[in-house]
């Protein structure tokens, strides 16, 4: 017998291992941490979305649902994304109700992509679309955004890696890790790009309800751009069910027919108890949601305001709930800055290139988390960076 | 400054009021002063109170006993209840007072150090007052839940510590 490794997937096995996995052990093996460095909300699923899934148990809701989701879902789902950000999908042919956003991610780029064609993946970014888009067969290929031009995407920078290969361009905005958020015109612009090169997009846009100054433009609501674009949303963030693992993913068709004959031969169908908590999220989850996002804002400016104080230059994040403040003002790489920092300090952040190679210089830090903690990770961070700066 | 932002400084200091003013500021994109000078205003104009701790006595002492009483009351003419309401919660051991809708005119909220004290206080200071035609006297067994904070809560962070 070869050895194990012998036997595994060479494409599998070359794949990066997750520089955040790394970060994880070195954070789960240190006391007294108050983690910045966590992707989720702080806030519990709203209790009326945790009793919706008491009683749907109670009254037998245990089983299968059709593939594409309940169908219940599924229109409440349609009417949300027509209402929220206005682009119309028909409830029964052109929405799934997927696991999480990440599978909605991982069956775009199984559906769509052939071996050898590429992928423009703007960054810094989410850690997954990346090697969803190797295991799928596709290639990478990164696309720098900078702080200089408030983390944007341009066409130009796009026009510089667009080749006859590209079939897909990733979005991710409100961007996890930046905070960043595109406009309307900036969105044009990409759209104009998108039609002179014939490509599809892939617009993650799990944080659209959470923007501070200024409403969410959803790229499918953009003139031409609707059967372009596989939409792919969520309620991990914006209604605190990340456990829950539900996400959907809307689109023409066609797209969304042939993601749903891999979805439907792997996944089935998204857990039912999931699902009858997105319907009532969608239902009666607006306030709820409103509520929370008063207080993210709340800290998003405290946090800002702190990091400028201490003299780490921050960008000031317009979506989603991440900092991403430069400490190049240390002289520290990203991943010193964060092992020293957890190392004498007890603060959990996570290095900005963990989420791209243009990630390098910053740190992610979430303000998902109380002002307690804020504060008092605020303090640890000033002292650190007094240490340092010199 | 307009009232939406005095509105959100009340709700802060509602939830933390041990956060600075520079936090508040911060939190709010004010300036330090403009912070100060609204939360002085509001102190000023009694809609804030006070700064208090919300405290959960049974934890540390062996007996708190509250008491929730209904008492029925005959109105005065050009003074409706708020005469009667006056007589009573002048008293130190009356730590809250409302008027109410409904089978009962006022709710008096009573705390004291034994359940005889209370009942003593009823009978002998709250029942006989002019126009009180009634009392009931509800004993509180367990607190569960007061000004939004469960008592049984503990605020645990279930998520992993690093996640992307
Ligand atoms: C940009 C982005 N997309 C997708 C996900 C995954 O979301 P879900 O929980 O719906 O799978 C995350 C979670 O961190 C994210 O930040």
């Amino acid at each position: 017998m070869r050895t194990a490794r012998e036997y595994v997937n060479p494409v599998i096995e070359n794949l990066p291992p997750s520089g955040i996995r790394r970060f994880f052990d070195l954070v789960a093996n240190t006391k007294g941490v108050i983690s910045l460095g966590v992707g989720e909300p702080d806030f519990v699923t709203p209790w009326h979305i945790r009793e919706a899934c008491f009683y749907g148990l109670e009254r037998g809701y245990t089983m299968y649902t059709s593939n594409f989701g309940m169908p219940e879902l599924r229109k409440e789902i349609s009417s949300f994304v027509e209402k929220n950000y206005e682009v119309a999908y028909e409830p029964l042919e052109e929405t799934l109700v997927t696991v999480g956003a990440s599978e909605a991610v991982d069956l775009a780029m199984r559906a769509l992509l052939v071996a050898g064609e590429e992928v423009l993946v703007p960054e810094p970014c989410y850690v997954s679309y990346a090697p969803t888009v190797t295991m799928a067969g596709g290639i990478p290929i990164q696309v720098p955004t900078y702080v200089e031009d408030d983390f944007q995407l341009t066409s130009k920078a796009l026009e510089a890696k667009v080749t006859d290969k590209t079939k897909l361009l990733v979005l991710c905005y409100p961007n996890n890790p930046t905070g960043a958020i595109m406009a309307r015109d900036e969105l044009l612009e990409i759209a104009r790009f998108v039609e002179k090169h014939d490509l599809l997009v892939l617009a993650d846009e799990i944080y659209a309800d959470m923007t501070y100054e200024g409403k969410h433009q959803c790229f499918a609501a953009l003139p031409g751009m609707r059967d372009r674009t596989i939409l792919i949303n969520g309620f991990s963030k914006n209604y605190a069910m990340t456990g829950w693992r539900i996400g959907y993913a809307c689109g023409h068709a066609e797209f969304i027919a042939q993601m749903t004959k891999i979805h439907q031969y792997t996944i089935l169908c998204a857990p039912i108890m999931g699902q009858m908590a997105a319907l009532e999220a969608l239902k009666n989850g607006q306030s709820e949601k409103e509520r929370m996002l008063i207080e993210y804002d709340q800290r998003r400016r405290f946090v800002v305001g702190r990091f400028n104080q201490i003299g780490l230059h921050c960008f000031t994040p317009r979506g989603a709930f991440y900092a991403f403040p430069s400490i190049k003002a240390t002289g520290l790489t990203s991943e010193e800055f964060c092992e020293k920092l957890l190392k004498e300090e007890q603060v959990a952040v996570v290095p900005g290139n963990a989420f791209g190679t243009s990630g390098e210089g910053f740190i992610r830090v979430s303000y998902a988390s109380s002002m307690a903690n804020l504060t008092a990770a605020l303090d640890r961070i000033e002292a650190f960076v007094q240490r340092y700066k010199g | 400054m307009c009232l939406t932002e005095k509105k959100r400084i009340l709700e802060i200091l509602q939830k933390d009021c041990r956060l600075s003013i520079e936090q508040i500021a911060l939190m709010l994109g004010l300036e330090s002063k403009q912070v100060e000078k609204a939360i002085q205003e509001l102190e000023e104009e009694r809609v804030i109170l006070k700064y208090a701790a919300l405290i959960n006595w049974e934890k540390i002492e062996d007996e708190v006993v509250t008491a929730m009483i209904d008492v029925k009351v005959v109105p005065q003419r050009d003074v409706g209840f708020d005469q009667v309401a006056e007589r009573i919660y002048r008293y130190p051991e009356v730590k809250s007072l409302c008027l109410m809708s409904g089978g009962y005119d006022l709710s008096v909220l009573i705390e004291g150090k034994s359940m005889k004290q209370v009942a003593l206080f009823v009978a002998e200071k709250l029942a006989v007052l002019e126009h009180v035609q009634s009392t009931a006297t509800h004993f509180v067994l367990k607190k569960y839940k007061s000004d939004g904070v469960i008592f049984e809560d503990q605020a645990e962070d279930h998520r992993l510590k690093v996640s992307p």
